[in-house]
């Protein structure tokens, strides 16, 4: 395919203009059941509600990050939006059309998303070639043997991988950012609109996660990308998107602009992933632990919102109320009692438990 | 939107320097290999069997089939007969290497057929995971429980004596055993992120199998019934020599021990001989299948 070829492709693609989302979660769930204790009528269904009911967009052209602990449901999101796992409930909707319908058949939707993994060396097949890995895509999608390994050579050349040198080798032979080069070169290869980057670059060392990132935002202007940037290291995040999600225990309790968010968090929780951030600013230095304890259990979690049980500005109401998702303040959207009129936060002034600090 | 994937604007190819390759995997473990002595060794000795087995009828020195009453149970070492005489005076040097063909055939063909029949149950069960999975591989564990010499002696039994039948219950025998590696390897290799790449790139599962899947397993499996080899021998053996496989007058080691038997106090090495051929084919079988491991195995 010719350059002006596929930037007519790029403009026939969007369907709905440049106001329409790229991509809208609409309710996702997914709870994976544990196996069952006891027998017949004591049999208990347990499950882990990795996923509980999200809802968030993808603009046209952003990056979006996603932040939270680890078994907030940050990678089963990702895997749910690839299609990699099935969602219990909830629907996808990429650039106006509902995925699974007759506008949009998955293999559609896979050709245009596409996903880098964390761990670079399990996500190449160790018995293929550079090249062959990565013209596999194109050639399922019915482009020939030969274009695909054309197209192979270019992608390496453009995420700084010789072609000459690398095409070739085995993924044993590549260190590990020249790994994850490959990964982005295999995911660009297809011409995906959207890129999930699922800690994509955590496993790098510092100075190659540096390059890794700048390739990543050179590719996004030139391709026209769109992110979804999963990340637990919020320096990254911050550096690198636009709008920031938050997830908590399956769940998404803040979302909006990056610096915004960065500068004034609005979810209890949101500010204290953000005074966990390791500081070099001696006067900003503490000693106290922002967050106490691990998150609680996603098989069984907390009533009302499920934060209260850790939260420092937990009332009795919270722990029987669940928060709405609204929009707060404009273009921020929050989950938490106290932002919600009406909601009974103001009213109840007694502590749920006293919060003991240093 | 433009995507500028070209180093050159004109969109001409520009000459492409030649790319180095890399040895394959494939490569490198026959590198490896033939580095290791003792499956040297085990695979000279192996090629050397089975030359004799193909060009049998043109080595022997003696018919393998005239029998002769005076000549019987010679000792090793006498005129005209170098590795001496069976108890119905036919040549034993001959006979060991016409029996060699049915030996080594039914020492490798029941693999053979496992191989593909249970690797192919393997990795589909192993691919498909789930209930599926669960059921194919419990009716596998059912023959699994099977101690296989008993199950091989009760196939043979119920399908009668011969060839056919002998090859189609070590087939059996073989089977549940190289569908549990390849439903094992399989499995591990689903769960791996270059599968998830794949099937996120819109790959159908049988491609998927086909580029992805089978590459990664075959190795495994295959060292593996590599050295089932030597075990099937020997129960070709057992079975011939229960009288449940190979008919006399036919040559093969295994018959040919059990007849030698009552030889066992005149002539013991006489008596001995298919024995130590059938010992030397399966210690060699399993040395080249160790060998193969040790060279798969290595940390890249």
């Amino acid at each position: 395919m010719s350059l002006s070829q596929q930037q007519l492709v790029n403009e026939f693609r969007d369907v709905g203009g440049a106001r329409q989302p790229l991509l809208i979660v609409r309710g996702l769930k997914k709870y994976f059941p544990l196996k069952s204790t006891g027998f017949g009528l004591r049999r208990e269904r347990l499950a882990v509600r990795a996923v509980d009911g999200i809802n968030f967009e993808i603009l046209k052209g952003e990056t979006l990050g996603v932040v939270g602990e680890s078994g907030c449901g940050k990678s089963t999101t990702a895997r749910l939006l690839m299609q990699l796992t099935e969602q219990d409930s909830g629907e996808l909707i990429f650039d106006g059309q509902a995925l699974g319908s007759r506008g949009l058949p998955l293999r559609e939707y896979r050709r245009q998303t596409q996903m880098v993994f964390q761990d670079s060396y399990s996500s190449l097949n160790p018995r293929m070639t550079i090249e062959d890995s990565i013209a596999f895509g194109p050639t399922v999608h019915g482009v020939s043997k030969r274009e695909a390994l054309e197209r192979a050579h270019d992608l390496l050349l453009r995420v700084g991988l010789e072609p000459a040198r690398f095409a070739g080798r085995y993924p044993h032979e590549l260190s590990g950012g020249q790994r994850q080069r490959v990964n982005i070169a295999r995911a660009l290869a297809l011409e995906p609109r959207l890129i999930i980057l699922d800690e994509s670059v955590s496993a790098l060392d510092k100075s190659v996660e540096a390059q890794v990132l700048n390739l990543l935002q050179d590719l996004k202007q030139a391709f026209g990308l769109t992110y979804l940037f999963i990340s637990h290291d919020l320096n990254v995040v911050h550096y690198l998107c636009d709008r920031v999600l938050v997830m908590y225990l399956g769940e998404v309790v803040e979302v909006g602009p990056a610096d915004a968010l960065f500068e004034a968090p609005l979810h209890p929780y949101t500010q204290a992933l953000l005074r966990s951030m390791p500081t070099t600013d001696p006067l900003q230095r503490t000693e106290e632990a922002p967050l106490a304890g691990d998150p609680p259990n996603p098989i069984n979690p907390p009533s009302g919102c499920r934060f209260h049980t850790r939260c420092q500005d937990a009332r009795a109401v919270c722990a029987s109320v669940a928060p709405i998702f609204h929009e707060a303040v404009p273009g921020r959207r929050v989950a938490c009692l106290k932002y919600q009129p009406d909601s009974g936060y103001e009213t109840a002034q007694i502590p749920l438990r006293e919060v003991t600090h240093g | 939107m433009t995507a500028a994937i070209l180093p050159d604007p004109t969109g001409e190819r520009l000459d492409r320097p030649a790319v180095v390759r890399s040895r394959g995997h494939g490569a490198n473990v026959l590198r490896r290999l033939l580095r290791n002595p003792v499956a040297m060794i085990a695979a000279t000795i192996l090629l050397l069997l089975i030359l004799v087995a193909i060009f049998a009828p043109w080595l022997m020195p003696a018919d393998p089939y005239a029998t002769s009453m005076l000549k019987r149970l010679k000792p090793i070492g006498t005129e005209g007969m170098p590795l001496g005489s069976d108890e119905l005076g036919r040549d034993l040097l001959s006979r060991l290497m016409l029996g060699a063909r049915l030996s080594l055939f039914m020492g490798i063909a029941p693999v053979v057929m496992a191989f593909v029949i249970g690797g192919s149950i393997g990795i589909l069960a192993g691919y498909a995971g789930g209930w599926l999975n669960t059921v194919v591989m419990r009716c596998v564990d059912v023959l699994y429980a099977f101690p296989s010499v008993l199950l091989a002696i009760a196939l043979s039994g119920a399908l009668g004596a011969g060839i056919t039948n002998s090859l189609v219950s070590l087939t059996v025998v073989f089977v549940p055993q190289i569908a549990r590696i390849a439903e094992s390897v399989t499995t591990g290799v689903r769960r791996s992120d270059y599968v998830d790449a794949a099937r996120a790139s819109g790959a159908s599962s049988l491609l998927i199998i086909r580029k992805h899947v089978l590459g990664n397993v075959i190795g495994p499996v295959f060292v593996y019934a590599t050295s089932l080899i030597s075990v099937s021998m020997i129960l070709a053996s057992g079975l011939s020599f229960l009288g449940l496989g190979v008919k006399p007058p036919q040559p093969e080691w295994g018959l040919m021990l059990n007849t030698l038997r009552t030889a066992i106090y005149t002539q013991p090495w006489i008596a001995a001989l298919p024995g130590l051929l059938i010992f030397i084919t399966s210690v060699s079988f399993n040395m080249l299948a160790d060998g193969l491991r040790s060279a798969m195995e290595v940390k890249q």
